[in-house]
């Protein structure tokens, strides 16, 4: 090794070093110190119960021990559980897509005047703010426990969402089809429907599908906190230690999440 | 001639074929029906749904104004909070970067490692952060660590499958001259896979942190430390007031780590 060297220090008079992927060494090395620094000030403040979590592991095996096999035997309970949250998901993504619809139009900057185009802006801002779970426990303080809660959460979790992008795809549109039709005329609405829509349309379809697939997905969390749906069913489980039926509705979210990530998958490749 | 033209303006302009306008009605029939199961069969008590707008008033009314004198408590909470994304970010890479490696076609030693990566990646991300919580704090009992390791378990997923894509996207010439030279797995990893990978990694890691902000913030409300303990607290104890002031401090967090998150993302790529 040290002979090869030599040999090619002697043509070419350096030795090849893998250029440091941050060039200046006092951001290198001040990076590292800062990174150090504050995993120690993080650990030191942070209140471990390290005898709580020596006994862990043994919990652990005992939990896993509990849960395999898991436990189909309350199908009943399950059905109801995933059939709510099924509910609850579609129903606050048809009413999320049909509120952003309008808000988007408020929240394009070119097609919308600036107080109005504000008013949008703020009401998206606010509704992505929150994680749908702290949004869940405020609507359930306010309608009480059950579905409307997890649809009202839903819903406002949608619009964020779908409206933030629809709004972004309404900024990005062909804009001579909307002059083509001023020439000739048109209204704002008539402009909207013929000029804007279309153009937006397999977009729309396609933030929708992914909308129901990721309230599908919330919407077993939602319940945890009150909210209906298959959460409630969960949570209830962990709760009286059944952990063989929390296990069994574990693998049932796992596999609904793989379905309907794999149909929303195929219906936006066929609408793209 | 003529003929020809009057065939033509006999023909009436609409925007779908027959076969497009079946399925659009299809797919309107099938929504329809969908509504009406959906709303006939949920169990919903419709008085609470009328009283709705006046209940959510008069809640918001109760939260007004906001009440700040636990604000020490509250900024002790939120810095846990950070920590809690932080820490678990940093040690998400640790497991994410090997598994990703795994789940891209290309660098993948062979199928059972592939589809192994795939079932880590495919698990971890369809279990939601709470449930995960929900399952450590089981384990762990209430306390920080059940919510580092639970905001790590739902990371690995998301880490690992667009890091995963990165490796899948890279280019192959570096590889296969390195490859030529007869260089070891480990030198083909390290010169010709993460040089290329290395910007999508920091940015993937910056969007998974401001994530991990805002996932962190609700692992209270099962146990697992953070704001969401005094949260949940404060709601039990109907403290309206102090939750808004909670729930104000949260909004502050995530426009700061949404802040911050751009200007690094700019300082990187």
């Amino acid at each position: 090794m040290t002979s090869g060297r030599t040999a090619s220090d002697a043509t070419s008079g350096r030795v090849w070093k893998k250029p440091p992927f941050i060039a200046n060494p006092w951001i290198r090395y001040g990076l590292g110190v800062i990174i150090l620094a504050y995993l120690y000030w993080a650990f030191s403040t942070l209140p471990f119960d390290w005898q709580r979590i020596a006994e862990g592991l043994p919990r652990a095996g005992k939990i896993f021990g509990g849960a395999v096999p898991p436990s189909f035997e309350r199908g009943e309970l399950l059905w109801t559980g995933f059939k709510e949250s099924f509910q609850i998901a579609f129903l606050a993504t048809l009413l999320g897509v049909l509120l952003s619809v309008p808000i988007a139009v408020m929240a394009a900057r070119n097609v919308a005047p600036l107080p109005v185009y504000l008013v949008g802006r703020t009401l998206i801002i606010v509704s992505r703010s929150f994680h749908p779970v702290i949004v869940a426990i405020l609507f359930v303080a306010a309608v009480g426990f059950g579905p409307v809660a997890g649809i009202l959460t839903l819903t406002l979790y949608s619009i964020g969402f779908v409206a933030k992008l629809l709004a972004e795809e309404i900024e990005e549109i062909d804009w001579g089809q909307v002059e083509a039709m001023r020439s000739v005329g048109a209204g704002y609405m008539k402009i909207l429907v013929y000029g804007v829509f279309p153009q937006i349309m397999p977009r729309q379809i396609g933030l929708s599908m992914y909308q129901l697939d990721s309230n599908l997905r919330a919407s077993a969390v939602v319940g945890i906190v009150g909210a209906g749906g298959i959460g409630g069913t969960l949570m209830n489980a962990f709760g009286r230690y059944d952990y063989d039926f929390a296990f069994a509705i574990l693998l049932m979210i796992i596999a609904i999440i793989l379905v309907s990530e794999g149909l929303s998958g195929w219906v936006r490749k066929k609408i793209w | 001639m003529v003929d020809h033209a009057a065939k033509l303006t006999d023909r009436v302009w609409s925007r779908y074929d027959r076969k497009e306008q079946f399925t659009r009605y299809a797919v309107y029939l099938i929504t329809v029906i969908a509504v009406v199961w959906a709303v006939s069969d949920i169990d919903i008590f419709w008085p609470w749904v009328w009283d709705a707008p006046n209940q959510i008033q008069s809640l918001a009314g109760r939260m007004w104004p906001p009440e700040f004198s636990k604000w020490d408590a509250i900024f002790s909470a939120m810095l846990e909070t950070v920590h809690i994304a932080t820490l678990s970010t940093m040690l998400t890479i640790f497991i994410a970067l090997p598994v990703s490696y795994i789940a891209a076609q290309n660098t993948t030693p062979n199928k059972v490692t592939l589809w192994i990566g795939r079932f880590i990646l495919v698990s971890s991300r369809s279990v939601n952060t709470i449930i995960w919580a929900l399952l450590f704090v089981a384990i762990f009992g209430p306390g920080v660590l059940a919510g580092i390791l639970a905001v790590m378990f739902r990371s690995v997923g998301f880490i690992g499958k667009l890091m995963g894509e990165a490796i899948e996207e890279i280019d192959r010439r570096p590889v296969e001259a390195m490859e030529a030279t007869g260089a070891s797995k480990l030198k083909v990893v390290l010169y010709a896979i993460v040089p290329q990978v290395m910007p999508a990694f920091f940015a993937i890691i910056i969007l998974r942190w401001d994530i991990n902000i805002r996932e962190s913030t609700v692992l209270g409300l099962v146990g697992a430390g953070g704001i969401g303990v005094l949260l949940q607290g404060s709601i039990d104890m109907f403290a309206w007031q102090t939750v808004a002031t909670i729930l104000l401090a949260i909004v502050v967090l995530v426009i700061l780590g949404e802040a911050l998150t751009s200007v690094l993302r700019k300082k990187v790529i």
